[in-house]
């Protein structure tokens, strides 16, 4: 059982399958008329060979028989018999005694009119004097393990010479005389049908699994090999390594599909990748803040007791040292759970309006000097009218100064460039402005935590259609379609979307979906008008008035680029994680982490690209009007 | 006198609670301790104390809730606040949600009695002031003026910068101050963080936190030889520094407008 369900689950053996059947089929179909037609060819000829000798026979005995020389025709017909492809010929009279045979022996033996010979004729009861040669030969076996004979009745005919012959041996109103019959052993053809057969049956067999072979390798190689490969790389983005990458892709439709899985693959690493970080630093800022909490109770009871007993101890020099060392190793600690602190504490940004120019030419000047004293070069290629952003200046600075001071370190000792390069660059507000807030005319809130879509937070509307009354969650992206419908509905009925607890409408009936003339649904956005699209969901027509009309989202983006070693691509997605880092006792690996985590709280993005001995160029993306800062 | 000063310590850490108790008895003032805000507040209405300290991160009802409460309650006992979770979130919510002093955990001896003085002082001010309404016992902060916590004050001057400086009430809970030590200029300010340091006729350290952060652009000499001028006029002649703030907008939310207390 689960065999074949091995065999017959693999789309290759399927196809190897189905395709050898058809070919076994019609080869076999094939092979079976031609070794019929053929046999029937031969067959035919040897009949028409038959049929010739034994005319022949007839006119060459025509004369002696009409002389009635005895003698002489049963020499002849001796003679005719000693040929080896010639079983028997005999002459019969009418009464159905053999007066001729190449087998003296026969001669004066009875035929019943029962026997083979005779009865294609006397087959009724009266004896037919005519019949299409079709209907004269026949081919039987003398015993079942004999080769098959070919036997051709021939009449002879009475004539106007025979009955009038010196020998007046036959009446004149007699007219069939006898019968000549000459059978010939098919033991030639049947060998060379069997040959034949033979033949095609090999040449079936060879095609069929040559097909087979030929079908199984392109198979193997176009379907079943990317299908593996497809399979395989399914299985370990499953069990979690999000770094597989299919390679030897195809040209065609397979090779496609792995390039859009790499892709796809590629994105979800990356969105795992900034869902991992920000997790990440939300624990360890938790961490931070509960082992903060945890040490510095215990901490308090140790810096008051030895303060206590550093008094009770005035004079006691040794023990005042020795305490002192308490107290002082006590206040150490504390300002070292005071730096864990601070690191939790980066997650709120002070915003204001900063000018990003000026904010990394003060990075810069901090720099300076270490940019000497490494001959690195610095190239800016400021956008001098790159607009002001709202965003943490500390913060932003301490994210360039950190790339600086990376770049610096990877370019070394032997100098290199570092480049600056800043430029607005625009990405259109559908498909990544999100919807985070939502309520109906009597202001319930239509966010449903419980169910996400892409992760986030959806709308939660009553849906009825055709007497049905379910729940529909829409994508909360705007532009974005991934909806979820809790019931079947049908498109084309009149559909009713509702608030889920008070059921007030949420059609919108002054308008019409301009794509399909279907209803609309109309939902406020608290602060940012409405949110409207097609409620027949016939469509993907959907309107955001609020965020259209700010257009494209604008970024400020940063590209800072280094000639430094590069680095490796194993290392490119743990460069963002705390507590990593190749400067062994010179850094404290929460650089990266640290930046990650303060573009992250402003909405931004980090991106990495790096190649090994060329250098690395970190792209930092800022939001340029966060005028969507409360959604 | 000191016999009747009370003082409730509310933590659920006996270890803390041992330490605060300690310093309070060594300090000759009687002290009660309860594990939470609850049964915190049924002490308080049973009987009075001076001065609360507490904890932020209690179980059940948290410190915040426990100076809404006492707010709520018209329980005007003031409250000083202690964390674990010493963060300058923590330090400048408690301010602003009613407590008149932080002290991070952990704690020197020295820095707990500082802050219980101050305390003590406060509490005597105010039941003074409660008792003699017509006198005017303590110089009120100009409109203008923002102030953290009851002790230092800001006021933004007209060319960007800010000035700061310690409040009138501030400089009568300690005792005449014998030398001031001030930051210098250039040098970084962190808002609720320590940023002046008052040595007492007591021979106690008080620190002022900064009211914003910012980077100090100048302090005020004169203070350093004549301190007195803190007391004669706090709110001109006495400022500490002035400062260019870095964080303005978003520190100013969490400071309480001097026009407030004029009501």
């Amino acid at each position: 059982m689960s065999l074949t369900r091995k065999i017959f689950g693999k789309i290759s053996l399927k196809l190897i399958g189905v395709v050898s059947a058809t070919v076994i089929l019609i080869i076999g179909v094939y092979s079976y008329f031609n070794v019929t037609s053929q046999s029937n060819v031969l067959l035919a000829e040897v009949e028409r060979h038959v049929n010739q000798l034994s005319e022949s026979v007839k006119n060459s005995t025509r004369y002696v028989m009409l002389l009635n020389q005895r003698d002489h025709i049963q020499e002849m017909i001796n003679r005719i018999g000693k040929d080896p492809a010639i079983d028997n010929v005999r002459i019969l009279n009418k009464e159905g005694e053999i007066i001729y045979s190449a087998h003296p022996e026969d001669i004066g033996k009875m035929l019943d009119k029962q026997a083979e010979s005779c009865y294609a004729c006397h087959a009724e009861n009266k004896a037919l004097e005519k019949l299409p040669i079709q209907q004269r030969t026949r081919i039987f076996k003398t015993h079942s393990d004999s080769s098959r004979i070919l036997g051709i009745i021939n009449p002879i005919y009475n004539e106007k010479s025979c009955s009038q012959a010196d020998c007046h041996a036959h009446p004149a109103d007699a007219k069939v005389l006898g019968v000549l019959d000459v059978t010939i052993s098919l033991s030639e053809v049947d060998e060379q049908i069997r040959q034949n057969e033979i033949r095609e049956i090999l040449f079936a067999v060879i095609s069929i699994i040559a097909i087979g072979f030929i079908i199984g390798f392109f198979v193997k190689r176009w379907v079943d090999y990317p299908v593996r490969e497809l399979v395989n790389a399914t299985d370990q983005v499953a069990a979690g390594n999000l770094n597989y990458i299919i390679k030897n892709l195809s040209h065609d439709e397979l090779g496609t599909l792995g390039k859009s899985f790499n892709n796809m693959i590629k994105k979800l690493d990356e969105t795992n990748q900034q869902l991992y970080q920000s997790t990440k630093m939300a624990s360890l800022g938790q961490l931070a803040a509960g082992v903060a909490h945890e040490i510095n109770n215990p901490l308090t009871g140790v810096l008051t007791y030895s303060s206590f007993l550093l008094k009770r101890t005035k004079d006691n020099p040794q023990m005042q040292e020795d305490l002192n060392v308490i107290v002082r190793e006590t206040l150490r600690s504390r300002e070292i759970v005071k730096g864990l602190l601070d690191f939790a504490r980066q997650s709120t940004p002070k915003k204001s309006f900063i000018d990003v120019n000026e904010v990394i030419n003060h990075a810069i000047a901090v720099v300076n000097n270490q940019l000497k004293l490494n001959k690195v070069n610095l190239v800016k290629e400021f956008d001098p009218s790159l607009p002001k952003i709202t965003a943490d200046a500390n913060q932003i600075q301490q994210v360039f100064l950190n790339l600086f001071v990376n770049g610096i370190d990877a370019i070394g000792q032997n100098g290199g460039t570092l480049t600056v390069k800043t430029s607005q660059i625009s990405l259109s507000p559908s498909g990544i402005t999100q919807v985070k807030n939502a309520v109906c005319a009597k202001t319930h809130s239509l966010i449903d935590i419980e169910y996400k879509i892409g992760g986030m937070p959806s709308l939660r509307m009553k849906i009825k259609s055709n007497g049905n009354e379910g729940f529909v969650n829409l994508d909360p992206v705007y532009g974005s379609f991934r909806h979820y419908f809790g019931i079947a509905y049908d498109k084309n009925s009149n559909v009713n979307l509702a608030c889920p607890v008070c059921d007030i409408s949420l059609i919108d009936k002054n308008n019409k979906c301009p794509k399909c003339g279907g209803p609309i649904y109309k939902i406020q956005i608290p602060n940012q008008g409405f949110i409207e699209g097609c409620a027949s969901f016939k469509d993907d027509w959907q309107k955001w008035d609020f965020v259209d009309r700010a257009g494209e989202r604008k970024f400020v983006e940063i590209n800072i680029t280094d000639t430094g070693c590069g680095i490796p691509p194993e290392n490119l997605n743990k460069i963002f994680e705390p507590f990593f880092s190749t400067k062994g006792q010179r850094g404290t690996g929460l650089g990266l982490s640290v930046i990650w985590g303060i573009i992250d709280n402003h909405n931004g993005s980090i991106t990495v690209e790096s190649k090994v001995g060329f250098g690395t160029t970190f792209s930092v993306r800022l939001p340029q009007n966060d005028f969507l800062k409360n959604i | 006198m000191k016999e009747k000063i009370k003082i409730l310590i509310i933590d659920d850490e006996e270890v803390v609670i041992n330490s605060i108790s300690k310093i309070a008895t060594m300090e000759g003032y009687s002290a009660d301790s309860v594990l939470d805000a609850n049964s915190a507040l049924q002490k308080i209405s049973a009987s009075n104390y001076n001065l609360i300290i507490c904890d932020i991160m209690l179980p059940g009802m948290d410190g915040f809730q426990f100076l809404t409460e006492l707010e709520s309650k018209r329980i005007a006992t003031p409250v000083i606040m202690t964390t674990g979770y010493s963060t300058i979130e923590n330090a400048v919510k408690s301010l602003y949600t009613g407590a008149i002093e932080f002290i991070p955990k952990p704690f020197t001896v020295d820095e707990m009695i500082s802050v219980i003085s101050r305390g003590i002082k406060y509490s005597s001010i105010m039941k003074l002031k409660k008792s003699n309404d017509d006198s005017i016992l303590i110089v009120p902060c100009p409109a203008k003026y923002f102030r953290l916590g009851y002790s230092g004050w800001m006021n933004k001057d007209h060319d960007g910068s800010v000035l700061i400086g310690a409040t009138d009430i501030f400089i009568k809970t300690i005792d005449q101050i014998k030398k001031i030590e001030l930051l210098g200029a250039k040098e970084k300010l962190t808002q609720a963080t320590p940023a002046v340091k008052f040595e007492t006729e007591d021979s106690l350290v008080h620190q002022l936190y900064s009211v914003i952060s910012g980077i100090i652009l100048a302090r005020n000499e004169r203070l350093i030889s004549e301190p007195e001028l803190l007391e004669k006029d706090p709110y001109f002649d006495g400022w500490i520094y002035r400062i260019i703030p870095t964080e303005l907008e978003y520190e100013m939310k969490l400071l309480i407008p001097c026009s407030s207390d004029r009501s």
